[in-house]
């Protein structure tokens, strides 16, 4: 699998992930799902990162990237979910219809 | 295993980690999704071990398939008590909203699968260095004092948010 | 030992958590303002050992050869903005356990604009605009309320989209280049610049920094994220934020990493100049004064593009200029916005009306700010723009020359009737008498006018200010 040339094949499925979660990101009826979606960005990136690393020789320094991603993720997502949970205390509710006028 | 093998095994987890990606972000229930998730990250960590990063791997299984999946089912279980009785037409609406996503993934599919791209000059020039600690620890430490930051901010991140809440 | 600029507010944030006996709320704010005075002081005054990347902690932390002038600029400009930023979040949350988050994770924002401003390697970048980013949520969302926590939750997602686009051109350049260092991506798209990966990994890059940066076509999110945060939060987003996230970024990598790539120039030309217009013309029909003012931002910021995207030395030193001008002539409006919200309790212009006697110092640096931003001489917007517009008609860009000459004019006719509705005429309704604002609030407005006003008047009057341009934009690699 040496072959650098088949690294489109790591790249188009990164991509398909990137759509799945933007899609699940613009149709989400509730925001914890959005925040998911957010996820799967993640995921993406962090596939093409690891593949990339590997077809230019790279698995260490692919390696640290990947960790540091995977750690923002964690950061990003706590704060999501804290915004989130702040926002049902407000409102009783996850429907992100409630969110959806600021959306431009 | 040789090259040729090595390759349909990891085009056939990667088809299962788009899968698996998929169905979490369309599955109508919310548990569901945040199972999908998980399991998309356990597919995914075996994708990375196929791609000689062990390390990474670890991470993503620890982080991404438990911690992370974890967060959210707490934060569910905060909002299922508040939130009104589901309803009942949920599956029906979210085939409604999603039917597009699978049928966008596959057409994309399609056409880049047709698509061979060269592989860019003077890729691999030169092997990197092969140990993980070592690059982390001399080549990237901004990274590590990054890290350390972000984190730092989740912390106030939970502390601010969720104790300030009880002054309303 | 230029890891100072980051590991120094690391320090207070420890620091500033141990518990003491003074209230530390106050305490966190004297330090904050330590800190941004410190940080003002020796990014003028450029004492070598600091400067230098030579020290004991090297060994540990090592950052570019040196910080070039790109970085001081930006050092001294983060520097101001969240000097001013703690004195309005002190003044308008008072002495609060509010305040002490606020300070706490403003220095968290500092840390992550600093380490921008200074690394040289793609994926750093991206990591400490990450913990800027993270930050200014907490900062948004910080008091919870409603609209606040909604807008943070809408930037939170833009956030994320920009930050996936960035990494995945990072991902593509490593595969291109091995090393996600700023010279090797570069010395790797010179050798193959048509590669197809190459493409793609520049333009979602660049896709990333302009959501980041507020660029039209990606621009819908700034409003709501700037109005809905607390008034404090708006002057450091407004102000250095996004400047930072985005258009930081793009100057560098324009500069250091691609290089004058001509189809880049053209795109920077061409967003430049939408954002100049749709900003300008989308700020003529609002009625808060922080979206008018958020929309003005999408505007200004298009300046410093088209700068860019022109590419010679001129137009870069105008774009530079304008941009440490736009964060303080932002800054002070959005300090202008917070008085008012302070004092009378709105930001809906249709409810003011008549406020200037009551409040002569806000009323009068915002008139300043107005017309240094639309470029009335001899205020410093005048010198940035003209640098600008000079530099696009050597270049014989007229078109585009034209274009940022014609929309000064409705950046004037929108600030000209944003002062005269809010603090001339009579007052559109039922507002509480109009009194100065505090103390706090004054003296931020008085500084940044008075940065706007001696700068404008220091550039024809000497050769001081010019000199300083000119060997900053020698100065940078």
């Amino acid at each position: 699998m040496g072959n650098p040339d088949m690294f489109h094949v790591f790249g188009v499925a990164a991509l398909l992930v990137l759509i799945a979660g933007l899609y699940g990101i613009i149709a989400s009826r509730d925001l914890i799902r959005t925040v998911i979606g957010v996820e799967m960005l993640a995921k993406s990136v962090t596939l093409a990162v690891l593949a990339a690393g590997y077809f230019a020789n790279r698995v260490a320094l692919a390696q640290t990237l990947a960790i540091t991603i995977i750690i923002i993720e964690v950061a990003v997502t706590v704060v999501a979910i804290g915004v989130v949970l702040s926002l049902f205390k407000h409102d009783r509710s996850i429907d992100v219809r409630t969110v959806r006028n600021l959306k431009g | 295993m040789n090259a040729e093998q090595q390759l349909t095994v990891n085009m056939i987890l990667l088809a299962g980690v788009v899968i698996t990606a998929l169905w979490t972000v369309m599955t109508a229930r919310l548990v569901y999704a945040v199972i999908g998730l998980a399991v998309t990250s356990a597919v995914l960590t075996v994708v990375i071990f196929m791609l000689n990063a062990p390390v990474a791997g670890v991470f993503e299984l620890s982080v991404c398939a438990g911690l992370i999946p974890a967060i959210f089912l707490s934060a569910i279980s905060v909002a299922r008590r508040l939130t009104p009785q589901a309803l009942v037409v949920r599956l029906k609406e979210q085939a409604r909203r999603f039917w597009p996503l699978p049928v966008i993934v596959v057409l994309v599919a399609i056409a880049l699968a047709r698509v061979t791209v060269a592989a860019p000059p003077a890729a691999a020039a030169g092997a990197g260095q092969q140990d993980v600690r070592t690059v982390l620890w001399t080549l990237r430490q901004m990274d590590i004092l990054g890290q350390i930051v972000i984190l730092l901010a989740g912390a106030f991140a939970v502390v601010v948010l969720l104790k300030e809440s009880k002054n309303g | 030992m230029l890891a100072l600029f980051v590991l120094v507010p690391v320090a207070g944030l420890i620091l500033l958590n141990v518990p003491t006996r003074v209230a530390p709320s106050r305490m966190a704010a004297v330090t904050g303002l330590a800190l941004t005075i410190a940080q003002v002081v020796l990014v003028i005054l450029r004492p070598a050992g600091i400067f230098s990347n030579t020290g004991p902690l090297t060994r540990y932390f090592s950052f570019a050869h040196d910080a070039d002038s790109l970085s001081l600029v930006m050092l001294l400009t983060i520097g101001i903005v969240l000097f001013v930023t703690i004195l309005v979040a002190w003044e308008t949350m008072g002495a609060t356990r509010r305040l002490f988050h606020f300070v706490n994770v403003l220095l968290i924002a500092m840390i992550g604009m600093n380490g921008a401003s200074l690394v040289r390697d793609l994926f750093t970048l991206y990591v400490f605009l990450e913990i800027t980013a993270v930050a200014s949520f907490i900062l948004i969302a910080l008091g919870q309320a409603r609209e606040s926590l909604e807008g943070a939750l809408k930037y939170i997602i833009l956030s994320a989209v920009a930050s996936a686009l960035m990494v995945s051109g990072v991902a593509l350049f490593l595969l291109l280049a091995g090393s996600t260092d700023f010279a090797a991506v570069s010395a790797a798209l010179k050798g193959s610049p048509g590669h197809v990966y190459a493409k793609i990994a520049v333009a979602a890059f660049l896709c990333g920094l302009f959501i980041k940066g507020g660029l039209v076509p990606f621009h819908a999110w700034v409003p709501g994220a700037y109005a809905t945060a607390p008034a404090a939060t708006s002057v450091l987003l407004a102000g250095i934020g996004t400047k930072i996230s985005g258009i930081y970024a793009l100057i560098r990598l324009a500069v250091s990493v691609f290089g004058p790539l001509s189809a880049m120039n053209e795109v920077l030309l061409f967003v430049g100049a939408v954002s100049i217009v749709l900003g300008a013309l989308a700020a003529l029909g609002q009625r808060n004064v922080k979206w008018l003012l958020a929309y003005s931002s999408i505007s200004q910021v298009g300046y410093i593009v088209l700068g860019l995207g022109c590419g010679t030395p001129l137009a870069l030193m105008g774009a530079v200029f304008h941009f440490f001008n736009h964060a303080i002539l932002k800054s002070l409006l959005f300090v202008n916005s917070a008085s008012l919200e302070d004092r009378v309790g709105t930001t809906d212009m249709g409810r003011m009306g008549g406020l200037g006697a009551g409040m002569p110092v806000t009323s009068v640096t915002s008139t300043l700010a107005a017309l240094s931003t639309a470029g009335v001489p001899p205020l410093s917007g005048f010198w940035s723009k003209l640098l600008i517009i000079i530099a696009l008609w050597q270049a014989q860009l007229y078109v585009y020359a034209i274009v940022a000459i014609l929309t000064s004019v409705i950046t004037l006719a929108y600030m000209l009737v944003m002062q005269r509705r809010i603090f001339f005429g009579k007052a559109a309704g039922e507002l509480p008498p109009a009194v100065e604002p505090r103390y706090g609030l004054r003296v931020s407005e008085i500084v940044l006018a008075a940065i706007t006003v001696a700068i404008g008047v220091a550039i024809p009057f000497t050769r001081f200010a010019l000199d300083t341009l000119s060997s900053v934009v020698a100065g940078i690699h």
